[in-house]
């Protein structure tokens, strides 16, 4: 559960500092010094602790002058801070060397199977937020009643369950049993004839294409991965949510609004949720950063052609490259949202707006 | 203004607050009565004293939890305890309106000071958008503000604590209730700005024919300010003088307040202290 | 009287409900027990911390007593006569699976895995945040400013990837999983020692001990860390459940325990083959993740209600 720490994070690095300059140039320090630290991270897992990774590329069989050559072209033979900055160099440029497997520069191979993770994340964000939050309403309006009660269970189980056993056995339900949903993929191969993609967003692609038989078979594809991605967000979502609205509905505020005779519908869902939309945009960020994570497993479970997948794939075949290439990505797009929502938050708060 | 029905505008007969926790039930306000015309009447008291939630559950405004029963609590003769929750909420707002202590927590802070004055009169007026603009940008000058356009678009955190009472006072205000429940309205001020928040609610009282009810711990300044006081101490009235006779006060807690009072050339040592007998809250 | 009672001490009966709820205790042991006795019927109040904690105390049996408990080998089984048999057979209450070994003998064994790896992760990493925080607070200035920096990135990370990455490079294996797991969870419990320390880092108490001239060592490691422990208890106990499921996302992913261990993942993925016609191979196994994880999440927050009220039901 790294989510609400990071949040107590981001606010911590939010309270301090008032003029604008002064957060910009904050905001750019972290943003720096934390992707070179994800770098520095990744460099030590693939350089430092495998005990000889020239051995781990060509086998522990190679002649010994195949060996020495390998470690050359990778530079293992210079000191480690030479070694750490040619390779901070390669991923500035973003060159993460090539896969084993698919034999293309890990780049490319990220930059065309990203989209699909994109899209699925989105997706489950997307259902997540807006069953979430109407629930984490309820929860705190019928703070203690049954409603509550089982808010908080649906949201309990949402923590505890793993999520490629929830997966599969929905795909045994819902494909297998029932038939509602098409089988593990992303699109029918039917299709994948007819349809060029663009932009890699399949679900746009198709939609602007105006062909609405590919849309049917894609949402038949992404609706479970999306459903079971998006119930994990909602058990975060949900949660936040009721606390930011308790806290919300014990204002003054809430009290004035009911002494100008207006609504309990409207004070809870214009005024008090307008107030905590405030943090709640930052959750909401985070549990989008915490689905690409999610990912990993829910793409093996449903063949869904990712980067969690792509990962996994490459991990079966000790390719190491394409696991650290993915882990980085992974990790840009991560470490970004969470910088992007500290900026989202103060132009949604008046109060920190200028 | 009145629409020619006499009577007392509001009449309180034995109101009690009721609020259970986990060691039993609280009495908040125990048997409180008084009835209001078109006067201004104090509520003295100190916290916890149940003055707050005696003007809460005038407006309905006490938790959901809490237990509200009386033997009469009418507004110009209709029953507020037995109506309708629409009704009532109908009333608020509209003939009801309530002032509460701080801006800084009372304003939404995330809504432009304007909207949030044109919501109250949208709520209880079918009227124009551009209507209800102008409306609320003369509410606002009635309330002193000088620059009205400008401050109807700033949020609350861009003014002042003055300027966001008087902001209160116009939300409040916009749609001409009778009666006006003012809790602790400048508690939170500053001492200089105080004075002007009261000089704005003074003069739109009378000017309005509103009845009042004036919340606060500050006897002096409820004297000065109301026609009527009533002194309250754990949950109930334990005197009522007209301002003119508070230095008739019976009951020892009263005189107790009065004595805190510093007068200018009398010796004020020792600072007196004020007594609490248990048997006052019997 | 029952004040005067109370404040006599000794006219309590010893141990007695009263002599628990005494607001005058007479011994530092009475007030310990006194106190552990209020957070107790407050955490007793809340029925879904007792079914956690029962949960709990369940796995601890199952996991002590597996050898006595198990009915089978959990990992030989019976190729002969007992492959993939459905849940109800006799003998074989939640089925077998393809290697013909009883379900319900593997998942008891594998309870001593999972609280293997909760209890092993935890110890590894709560010390490391405990330190890292207590240290990072107390000494303040730029220590602190790079200690934090450093816990930031780690916690900027996502745990899950940077595990999958780490043991990718150190080689599958559970002892390897649970090192990778230990790595990314550490920086939480430095935030929360690091916010505890601050808040009394400058108390009146603090400044005694340093006038009685005790090193800043002494001072972190006998006054500091102590009074962090019961916010770090319930962050650790919040966390299991997070902790089992990494574990079992490797072991399903083929990283964690290797075959033929009975690792719930592991024994998922292994079910993962048979999942349309004898689901029960990979229900199972998912199930009893489900339920552990759940105890812990319930235990945790009961625990965060009772020791800190003022938190109750946010």
């Amino acid at each position: 559960m790294t989510l609400p720490d990071t949040i107590v994070a981001t606010r911590r690095r939010r309270r301090r500092g008032s003029s604008f300059a002064k957060a910009v140039l904050r905001f750019i320090v972290t943003a720096a010094t934390t992707f070179l630290g994800l770098l520095a991270v990744t460099f030590f897992i693939g350089r430092v602790v495998p005990i000889d990774p020239a051995l781990a590329i060509v086998g522990d069989r190679a002649p010994a002058h195949v060996v020495e050559r390998v470690r050359e072209q990778l530079g293992l033979n210079l000191p480690l801070y030479q070694q750490f900055w040619i390779y901070l160099k390669q991923a500035v440029t973003g060159d993460f060397g090539t896969s084993v497997l698919t034999t293309n520069p890990v780049m490319a191979d990220i930059a065309r199977v990203f989209p699909a993770t994109i899209e699925l994340a989105t997706v489950g964000t997307i259902i997540g937020a807006l069953i979430g939050v109407p629930l984490g309403v309820l929860a705190a309006v019928k703070r203690g009643s049954i409603a509550d009660q089982i808010v908080r269970i649906i949201g309990l189980i949402g923590y505890s369950v793993p999520i490629f056993w929830l997966g599969l056995l929905s795909l045994l339900l819902f494909y297998a049993r029932l038939n509602w949903v098409a089988y593990p993929g992303r699109i029918d191969i039917v299709y994948e004839y007819t349809f060029t993609p663009v932009t890699g967003f399949f679900l746009l692609d198709a939609i602007w294409q105006g062909q609405w038989e590919v849309v049917w078979d894609l949402f038949r594809h992404i609706i479970l991965p999306g459903a079971l991605l998006g119930y994990f967000s909602l058990a975060y979502i949900s949660r936040m949510t009721r606390s930011f609205m308790l806290n919300e509905l014990s204002q003054e505020y809430v009290v004035a609004a009911r002494a100008k005779g207006l609504s309990e519908t409207r004070i809870i869902w214009f005024h008090a949720l307008r107030n905590a939309a405030v943090p709640l945009v930052t959750v909401i960020a985070l549990s989008y950063a915490g689905l690409l994570e999610g990912s990993v497993l829910t793409e093996t479970i449903f063949s869904w052609p990712g980067l969690g997948l792509y990962i996994t794939n490459s991990l079966q075949n000790a390719d190491m490259n394409a696991v650290l290439g993915g882990t980085i990505a992974i990790g840009v797009v991560f470490v970004s949202i969470n910088l992007l929502s500290d900026l989202l938050y103060r132009t949604l708060d008046p109060r920190t707006r200028r | 203004m009145s629409n020619g029905s006499f009577g007392p505008l509001l009449t309180v007969d034995d109101l009690r607050v009721t609020f259970p926790t986990r060691t039993g039930e609280v009495q908040a306000v125990r048997g409180v009565s008084f009835t209001l015309g078109k006067e201004r009447l104090g509520i003295v008291g100190e916290s916890g004293s149940g003055k707050s939630q005696t003007g809460r559950a005038i407006m309905g405004l006490t938790p959901g939890h809490a237990k509200i029963t009386a033997k009469t609590l009418a507004f110009r003769g209709r029953d507020l305890l037995g109506m309708p929750a629409r009704e009532r909420r109908d009333l608020r707002g509209k003939q009801v309106a309530m002032i509460l202590q701080d801006p800084k927590y009372s304003l939404n802070p995330v809504m432009p000071i304007g909207r949030q004055i044109v919501e109250t009169l949208k709520t209880h007026e079918k009227i124009s958008s551009s209507e209800a603009k102008k409306r609320a940008l003369a509410m606002l000058e009635a309330v002193q503000i000088r620059d009205p356009e400008r401050v109807f678009s700033l949020y609350p955190h861009e003014v002042s604590g003055g300027m966001g009472q008087r902001v209160m006072i116009a939300m409040m205000l916009i749609c001409g209730p009778e009666l006006l429940i003012a809790d602790e309205p400048t508690s939170a001020l500053d001492v200089t700005v105080q004075l002007e928040v009261l000089d704005i609610l003074d003069k739109l009282v009378s000017e309005r024919g509103m009845g009042l009810i004036f919340i606060s711990h500050d006897l002096r300044l409820v004297s000065s300010f109301c026609d009527r006081v009533l002194v309250m101490y754990a949950g109930r009235v334990v005197e009522e003088l007209a301002s003119a006779d508070l230095s008739k006060a019976q009951h020892p807690y009263t005189r107790g307040l009065l004595n805190c009072l510093p007068t200018i050339g009398s010796d004020r040592h020792p600072l007196p202290v004020l007594d609490r007998k248990p048997e006052w809250a019997l | 009287m029952s004040h005067q009672s109370t404040s006599m001490g000794e006219t309590l009966k010893p141990y007695s409900r009263a002599w628990l709820l005494s607001d005058r205790p007479t011994s530092r042991n009475q007030a310990r027990l006194g106190r552990a006795y209020i957070i107790w019927r407050r955490f007793a109040e809340n029925r879904l911390a007792l079914i956690g904690l029962g949960i709990i105390l369940a796995l601890l049996v199952v996991a002590a007593l597996a050898d006595v408990l198990a009915p089978h080998n959990p990992v030989q089984g019976d190729l002969m006569n007992a492959r993939l048999l459905p849940p109800g057979t006799p003998s074989y209450l939640l089925g077998t699976d393809d290697q013909g070994r009883d379900i319900l003998s593997r998942l008891i064994h594998g309870s001593r895995l999972t609280l293997f790896v909760v209890v092993l992760v935890a110890v590894i990493a709560a010390p490391i945040g405990l330190i890292v925080g207590t240290v990072s607070g107390y000494a303040g200035g730029w220590v602190d400013a790079v200690l934090m920096r450093i816990t930031d990135i780690f916690l900027a990370f996502p745990k899950l990837v940077l595990a999958l990455a780490l043991v990718a490079a150190l080689g599958p294996g559970i002892e390897n999983a649970i090192l990778a797991i230990a790595v990314t969870s550490w920086p939480p419990y430095a935030r929360i020692a690091r916010a505890e320390t601050l808040t009394f880092r400058n108390s009146e108490f603090i400044s005694a001990v340093k006038l009685m001239g005790a090193s800043p060592f002494r001072i972190v490691l006998r006054h500091v860390m102590p009074l962090c422990m019961s916010s770090l208890i319930v962050r650790v106990t919040l966390d299991m459940a997070g902790i089992i499921l990494t574990a079992a996302g490797l072991g399903f992913l083929g990283l964690g325990a290797q075959p033929p261990l009975p690792e719930w993942g592991a024994m998922i993925a292994s079910g993962r083959r048979f999942i349309l016609d004898q689901w029960w191979v990979a229900a199972m196994p998912g199930f009893a993740i489900l339920v552990v994880s759940l105890g812990f999440n319930l235990l945790g927050d009961g625990l965060r209600d009772a020791l800190d009220p003022k938190e109750a039901g946010q």
